[in-house]
This record gives structure tokens, sequence and C-alpha cells, in this order.
């Protein structure tokens, strides 16, 4: 049975890729550096914030291993069974789950909070990959269309949050699945016209559906500077935190705007100011280094995967971590406006941290597998 | 099946092969990513860094500890005590109305003083005081809600505190904030909304020396504005301490003289211009008055019909009565209009102009030498030599015994009173001066106003043949930078030069006032003391001379009484005025001789220099210097 399910394989030091791993182990260890600097003066009860990561880190690494040993085609086969079950998720979040800061994105699970939305985009990836490898792919319906519709429910119920930022990560994964796959330039061309057409409609029920807090952001993201004790606020500090740090940064727990408090969520989402804060240009290198090192090296995977499914698996869990990188990099960095996505590997969240190693584990499994295909 | 697998490898090499554009966008983007960065932390890094400075660090002012204020024998009038204030950043204030919600709530503040001063002009980096005299449960209660309360902090800074209450508080004045237009001033450039100067009497005219020298603290604050950390402080300097001519025994015994009924008393040394007591009532509480007031109780103060706020020595201007007869006196010897054999025959009225001009006693005087006239004050007397003198005359004298200008005394807002001439009548009324204005004038009557200090000066005049010195309030400052004492010189006054025959007569005269005179009630056992009697008209009853028990007593006469003592060698100057009293004869002169039998009693104890102040007050002050250091 346990043979079966491990696909007769032992799993072997020599079977892991020990460069993919160390870059995650650095990534996630530069993220608790900098949480525990940020969070150290913060009188909080109970258990220290970085601890708590570590915990969500051990977790992760369950996961990680989970989804690594279980061959992905095994995994592939429940794909509409967990799409299924994400939907309930999502609608369970709706209905019971726990609002902060206007947002409804939450389920609490005893002492801990369980956020559906960022297992979405792992699970849509699956969904889609698992999608496109049993359909025949033929025409803009089968093509477009059909996982269009898919996608759709799932989209809706976090939009509904709402959740603007996993909304928009997930709907990345969709088009980039879509680039990955190929279109017929007819197929494509059709699909940007009805963009176009549609957009003026869509821009209203979006921007109708959004919060003000979203609005504003939305808005001061034209005009940051214009009012620095307002809604350009987190934008603007995250700025003046990130250009302080200058070329070699004001040392762990030297930040003076994480420290003091000027950066907002600055265990979370703006992570990436705090440690470009306290270490600098040099250290921004570095941590970019790591991260495009560790989508490179995802990218060979899917480049040399055995099949289908596995290149497709792969690419969509690029785009996923590649999406959340550029996107909370640009953010903080003032490139775009905040959106509220978390940086892969380095910001403070159970979800997150959990979803985001499972992914990395069902790449190195796909890296696994395509030695293994001409036993 | 191969077929299809076959396919389907192709369509995969395809995919993959469409991965390639994936790595060269993830190229790019990080390339992107990185030259942002740059451009923030390299290109930018130092506009961001000064940002973030400005972010973190914020000046926060340090006040000085005000110098202390002691009498000439080291009894403290003036400390500081420790108190709560409460401040608000209004850069760190997110919900001004919710804040001021809460702090009316919790302090019970009044409502529209707290958005007044929020919404006063000054910096929004810098604290601004909303509140002091915070109880010790309610700057702990403002401290257990901090989180709750952005921009508010709560400081243990220095309060004012005037330990004898009332005594001297006139001399001494209070203590309040700056305000707009008293910044816009240059003697108070270095100062910023919020800091503490004198306001009025010694606290005021000597700020420059009590207020000190403000420090200033960088401290590192969050983003809620509370301090983490101080990274630099420059330290404060305490204010100079004063050491001023009262006695405050003396003082206190003036004060209480006067009791309940309003007027002034002051006491000169004629040696040194040292003014050894200065009261005036009624009075005003320094203590409040130095705290924070709402603008009701302030308007409560400004309107009290008996202006407590004037300081009635220096700023109350009274017609001087038959104390004037003095210098017409002086005019009349010194001009030869009068000599020792020169008489007067009063029959008890003045015919001049048409009517008659009326003497105190209904009954007259007699005949009268000039000796006679000033012991018995008589009026007629003095009408007919001031008919001859002219008013330009008598103007000419009371000009040189210092009337119509201030003394210099260093208080604020003097005021001069008025010596009536032809020329002022043409220039102050566009009017031509009457004969019988004269007549009035003589008598000290009519348009001439004096201040009860210039009196004082007066007498001091008289007392030393000439020879006075500017009436001064403080005698040495302690300074705070070298520790060392700067006693004031006694500044003297351009003399008076009259003819000896002329000031041996008035002593003669004067003292024969008390021995003999109008003043008998000023006679001392102790001391022979010499002085004048004057009742000041009100303007009411200007021609009713039958003043008595029923007339209302806000219409009644003022009580004069100025004098010297002791005769023989004089050395204290000592002028009463008492409102709606009467005659000076019998409510005034008592209060000066128990003014100068009180100096005379005491005056073996010569008063102390700075070093010898009592020790017991110094530990007090060290501790309150110490609590911004």
């Amino acid at each position: 049975m346990i043979d079966r399910v491990l696909d007769g394989r032992a799993l072997t030091p020599d079977s892991f890729d020990w460069r993919f791993l160390g870059l995650i182990a650095s990534i996630l260890s530069l993220g608790v550096l900098s949480i525990y600097s940020v969070t150290s003066v913060q009188t909080v009860t109970g258990t220290p914030i970085y601890l708590k990561q570590m915990a969500w880190i051990a977790i992760g690494c369950v996961a990680f291993v989970a989804m690594l040993v279980v061959d992905y085609h095994k995994i592939s086969r429940l794909a509409y069974i967990l799409y299924a079950l994400l939907l309930v998720l999502l609608v369970i979040v709706l209905v019971a789950g726990k609002t902060s800061r206007g947002a409804q994105r939450w389920i609490p699970i005893g002492p801990f909070v369980f956020q559906p939305s960022e297992f979405a985009k792992l699970v849509l990836v699956l969904t889609l990959a698992t999608y496109y490898t049993r359909s025949p792919r033929q025409g803009w319906m089968q093509r477009v269309v059909l996982p269009g519709l898919i996608m759709l429910p799932g989209l809706l119920l976090i939009l509904k949050q709402p959740d603007l930022g996993s909304g928009l990560s997930y709907l990345s994964i969709y088009f980039s699945m879509l680039l990955v796959v190929g279109m017929r330039s007819k197929a494509m061309g059709t699909l940007l016209l009805f963009a176009v057409m549609l957009f003026p409609f869509a821009w209203e029920l979006v921007w109708g559906s959004l919060h003000d807090y979203q609005r504003e952001r939305i808005m001061t993201f034209v005009d940051p500077a214009y009012d620095t004790g307002g809604k350009g606020y987190h934008g603007l500090q995250s700025r003046i935190a990130i250009g302080s740090g200058e070329l070699l940064g004001k040392g762990l727990h030297g930040g003076t705007q994480s420290q003091l408090k000027f950066l907002p969520e600055g265990h979370t989402d703006f992570v990436f100011a705090v440690f470009a804060e306290e270490w600098g240009f040099l250290g921004v290198l570095v941590l970019l280094g790591l991260f495009a090192g560790l989508i490179w090296l995802s990218l060979e995977i899917a480049l040399k995967a055995k099949d289908m499914l596995g290149a497709l698996l792969a690419a969509g869990l690029i785009a996923m971590l590649a999406f959340c990188l550029v996107i909370n990099i640009g953010m903080t960095a003032g490139l775009f406006p905040i959106v509220g996505i978390p940086l892969p590997l380095m910001s403070y969240g159970g979800s997150s941290t959990v979803a985001t190693m499972a992914a990395l584990g069902l790449l190195l499994n796909i890296k696994r597998r395509r030695l293994t295909l001409f036993y | 099946m191969s077929t299809r697998s076959g396919t389907q490898h192709d369509e995969l090499r395809e995919l993959q092969q469409r991965l390639i554009l994936f790595k060269v966008s993830l190229l790019m983007v990080v390339g992107l990513l990185a030259l942002r960065l740059w451009y923030l932390q390299i290109s930018e890094g130092s506009y961001y860094q000064d940002l973030s400075e400005n972010n973190r660090t914020r000046a926060v002012a340090l006040e000085p500890v005000r110098g202390l204020i002691y009498d000439r024998q080291g009894v403290l009038l003036a400390n500081n005590v420790p108190s709560f204030g409460l401040y608000v950043t209004l850069e760190d204030v997110k919900d001004r109305r919710a804040l001021i919600e809460s702090l009316v709530k919790m302090v019970g503040l009044d409502e529209t003083t707290v958005r007044k001063k929020l919404s006063e002009r000054g910096s929004r980096l810098l604290p601004r005081k909303v509140k002091d005299g915070l109880t010790l449960r309610e700057a702990a209660l403002i401290e257990s809600h901090r989180l709750d309360l952005p921009g508010v902090t709560v400081r243990a800074e220095s309060q004012r505190n005037y330990p004898h209450g009332l005594t001297a508080a006139h001399l001494l004045g209070y203590v309040g904030e700056v305000s707009s237009d008293q910044l816009e001033k240059s003697e108070y450039a270095e100062l910023h909304l919020g800091s503490i100067i004198g306001q009025y009497g010694v606290e005021r005219t000597y700020d420059r020396f009590l207020r000190g020298r403000a420090g200033q603290k960088t401290v590192e604050v969050d983003a809620m504005g509370h301090e983490k950390r101080t990274v630099e402080v420059g330290k404060p300097m305490a204010g100079d301490d004063l050491y001023l001519t009262i006695d405050a025994r003396l003082q206190a015994l003036a004060e209480q003289l006067l009791g309940e009924e309003s007027g002034a008393i002051i006491a000169v040394e004629t040696t040194t211009g040292d003014v050894l007591a200065m009261a005036s009532r009624p009075v005003f509480d320094p203590n409040v008055l130095s705290r924070e007031l709402t603008a009701k109780q302030w308007e409560k103060i400004v309107q009290d019909e008996g202006h407590p706020l004037t300081n009635r020595a220096t700023q109350g201007q009274y017609p001087p009565g038959s104390t004037f007869k003095i210098i017409v006196a002086a005019a009349g010897l010194e001009t030869g209009t009068v000599n020792t054999t020169t008489k007067v025959r009063c029959m008890g009225g003045f015919p001049f102009g048409g009517r008659v001009y009326r003497d105190w006693k209904a009954g007259g005087h007699g005949v009268m030498d000039v000796v006679d006239a000033i012991v018995d004050s008589c009026d007629v007397f003095f009408y007919t030599i001031g008919q001859r003198l002219g008013i330009d005359t008598i103007a000419e004298y009371a000009d040189r015994f210092g009337l119509g200008h201030e003394t210099g005394v260093e208080l604020p807002s003097e005021r001069s009173g008025i010596v009536p001439s032809t020329a002022w009548k043409t220039r102050a009324r566009n009017e031509i001066w009457l004969p019988g204005e004269t007549i009035s004038a003589a008598i000290g009557q009519g348009y001439t106003t004096v201040t009860p200090m210039q009196m004082a000066m007066v007498m001091a005049s008289v007392a030393g043949n000439g020879e006075t010195f500017r009436p001064r309030v403080v005698r040495s400052i302690k300074e705070r930078a070298t520790g060392q004492v700067l006693d004031l010189p006694s500044v003297p006054r351009p003399k008076l030069a009259l003819k000896p025959e002329t000031y041996e007569l008035l002593h003669e005269s004067l003292e024969g006032v008390v021995t003999r005179g109008t003043a008998g009630r000023a006679r001392s056992a102790l001391v022979r003391i010499a002085g004048k009697t004057g009742t000041a008209q009100t303007a009411a009853l200007k021609d009713d001379r039958r003043k008595g028990e029923d007339v209302p007593k806000k219409l009644r006469d003022h009580a004069w009484f100025v004098s010297y003592a002791p005769a023989e060698e004089p050395q204290i100057a000592v002028a009463v005025l008492v409102e709606n009293m009467g005659h000076g004869g019998s409510w005034a002169a008592p209060m000066a001789k128990q003014m100068i039998e009180a100096y005379v009693k005491s005056k073996p104890a010569g008063p102390a220099t700075a070093a010898a102040a009592p020790s017991d007050e110094l530990p007090a002050a060290v501790a309150m210097r110490g609590l911004h250091d």
C-alpha cells in the first residue's frame, strides 16, 4: 500500500536537489530574521511572532515533503475534488469567516486562522493543469472558455471577500497557463477584443465592488506623495524605509522605519521593506538573486518536465510564485498600487507559508519524476 | 497511442519552448526591480534617509526652571513646584475630534479652549500645552490610555508658585504662556509657543533674567509620537534668582493695614531708593493667574469693578489734594512769592471771579504764615499764593518734584499722572486755562493727578534735601551661570536744587503737621515723623465740602498721608492712599505711623546678602532645577 502510494521509490538524499532546497532555506531564514527584527520590539502576549512563523515553516516542511513524495500524477487525480473542496471553503469563509479590517478572509480553527484564498492559487494550478492535460486542447472553447468557466467561481468568491491581491494572483495564474498552453492568434485576438470591449463594464463592476480602502489605495497610487499623514501613508513609509536603507542598510534592529512602527504591516506584506531598510541595496541584491535563482531552477524543472502535466503544473506554480514576488516587491517599492499580496517565503502568515512550501514541494516532485520516467 | 503520445510530445516541446519567454521576462522583471531599488536606495537614498530621520526624531524644548525671587532678607517669595502638563503634538494626532472628545471626558477640559489651543498657529511637530496642573490621578489616567491617544504626552514640569499667596502680588506679578503677539517682539525671539514668561510685575520686567535659557532634546519617537529614547540633549539653564528690595514683614504689615480697603501703601528707603513695601488692594491671586485660566475666569478678573489687576501704587492716578501744598509752598519760597514773614488772613473763604473758594475749616484759620498754613493745611493761604504764582510756575515746580513723569521704578506700565499748565490744557483739551482753575490746582484738586509712588518720591526728595535715588525693587541678581551675586547700584536722580532754607522750612512745617497739625494720629512715641495729610476729592462731589457718613462710600474722598521719618535724619518715606476713606489725617496717617514704627523697630537688621539666604530654601530650589536635568 505504502509502496504504491510512494511509487515504489524510497526517499533518498540524492533524490533532492540541494541547490533548490538551499535557496528555499536561505529565503525562509531571511524572512524569519526580518520578522524577528520587526516584531521583537512589539509587546505581544504569548509566543513571539518569529517563533510562530518557524512553527508554520515546520508545518510547511511537512506539506513540502507530502507534495514531494506522492507522485504528482496521483495528486492530479484529486484536482477536481480539491477544487470542489476549495469552493466549499471559500463559501464557508463568506458565511462564517472572521472579519478583519473590512475583509472576511479567514476561517478560525482553534487558536489559528486559515486563509483558503492562499491555497486557492495552488489548487487552481493543479486544476487547470489537470484540465489541460486531459482536454484535447482544440479550439478556443476548450482552451479559453472552459478553463475560464472552471476558474470563475473561485475568482468571484475571492473577490467577494474581498481579497483583491489573491484575486489578481488567481487571475494571473489563469492567464499565464493560457499563455503557456498556447493559443492560435485568432483565438488570442478574439479574447483581447472581448477584453477591450468588456473593459468599461468590467471596470465599473470591479471598481464598484471595491471597498473604500482599496479604492483609496489605487487612487493614491496615482499621486502618492500628496498626503503623508493620510492615504498615501503606507506607500510613502515603505519607500522611505527602502530608500533610507541605502547601500549597506541600517543593520538588524536598526531599521527606524520598521522598529518605530512608521512602516505598517512590517512583518507581513511589507516585510521586504523591513529587509531592504536593514540590509541595504547589497542585501536586496542578494535576496533578489536568491529569488531569481529559485525561479530559474523552477523554470529548468518546467523545461525538463517529462510530460504535459508536469510542464503545465510547473509553469502554473512558477507563475503563481513569480507574480506574488514581483507584485509584492513592486508595491513596496512604489511601482504598483498596494494590493495586499504577501512576499512568498518571507511574509509572516501560516496559510501563505504552507501553501508556498507545498507548491515548491510539488515543483521538486516534478523534477524527481522526470528521471524515473524510463525506468 | 503512439501517435497521441507523439503529438503530445511535440506539443510539450512547443510548450516548453514558450517557457523560454518566461525566462526572458523573469530576467527582465528582476532587472527592473533591481533598477527601481537602485534608484530608491542609491540614487535617492540620502533623500529618503533625511525623510526617515525627520520621521523618527523630533526636537523637544526643555523648559528652563525660572529663577527664584527672595525679599531683601532672603525670604522666598516665588519658587517652582512640580506639576503635570498635558501636551498635544498635532503631527501625531490622527483624529482631532475624537481626541478632543476623550480629553474632555478624561480630564474635564473645556472643549472650546482645547479646540482653540489646537488650532492656534505654530509648528505641528512641537508639542503644545493644552492644560497644566493636572492632578496625579489625571496624569496617570492619560498615561494609561497612551496608546489610544496618539500625539498626547504628559510631562512633569515646574509650575510657578508664590508661597505667600497674595503677598506683594502686584509687585511680583505673575507668569503665563507667551502670546502669539508677544512672540513677534524681539525680546521674546528665542521663545516658542508655550514658553512661560513673566506677564506682570517684577516677573515681567526682570523676565530676561528669571526665565533662563531653554535647552533642547532630540528624541526618537515612534509612529504614535511617543518618545522612545533620547538622542541628544542640550541642557536648559535655569533663570537667575532675584533679591528684591522689599521687606516681607513690612509688606505684610502694609497689606494688613489696608485690609479690605482699596488703596496703596508705599515705603521707600530714602538713602537708597529701595522700595521696602508696595501694597495695593484689591488684589489678585498670582497662583491662580499663573495657571491655566478659562476664558470665563479671566473675564471675571478683568471685569472686576475693583480692578484688582491695577497696581494702585504705580498705576493709580489720584488728585494729590493737600499733599500738593508742599510743592506750592516750595514754589512760593523759591520764587520769593512767599517768605517766612508772609501772612495771609484766612476767614474760611477766598472770593475769586465772582465766587467764593471755601476753606475746609468753615470758620477759617485766622492769620497764617506758611508754616502754619502747612501744619493746619489752610486752603485760603494756598489759594492766595497759588493765584500769585500762576499755574505755570506751579507746574514748573511740580515737574521738578517729579510729578508728570514716571518715577522709573522697574514695574510694567507705570503711569505718570498729570501736571496741568496753560500749555497742557491747550494741548490736551484745546481749551484756554481759566484763572479759577489755578485756585483749585493750588490745593491739589482739579486736573492734577499723581500716583502714590510719585508722592513717596516727593517726600523722599524733601527728606533728602533734594538728593534722591531712583526707586527700585530689585537689589541684587544671583547669576545662575556663574553663581555670583550681582549687586545693583542705587541710581541717583538729578538733584532737586532748592534753597536750604526752603528745605528747612518744609522739614519744620511737615513735622509740625504731625506734632500739632492735621496728622496728630501719626504722632509716634518711637520716632519723629514728618508728613502731610491730603484729601483727594472724587469728581462727583467736587464742590460739595460737607462730606460725612451720609455720603455713599464710593463717592467719598480718598485719604492721603505722605510722610518721612525719622524727621531728624530721614531714612524712610511712606505714602498712603486709601480710597473713599475721607480725610487723610483720620485714616491714612495712622497707617503710615505703623509702617514707620515697624521699620524703625526692625532697623538694626541689615539687609541680607544673597549668600546669607536661609539654607532651607536652597534644597527646594535645587530639587526643582533637577526636574529637567
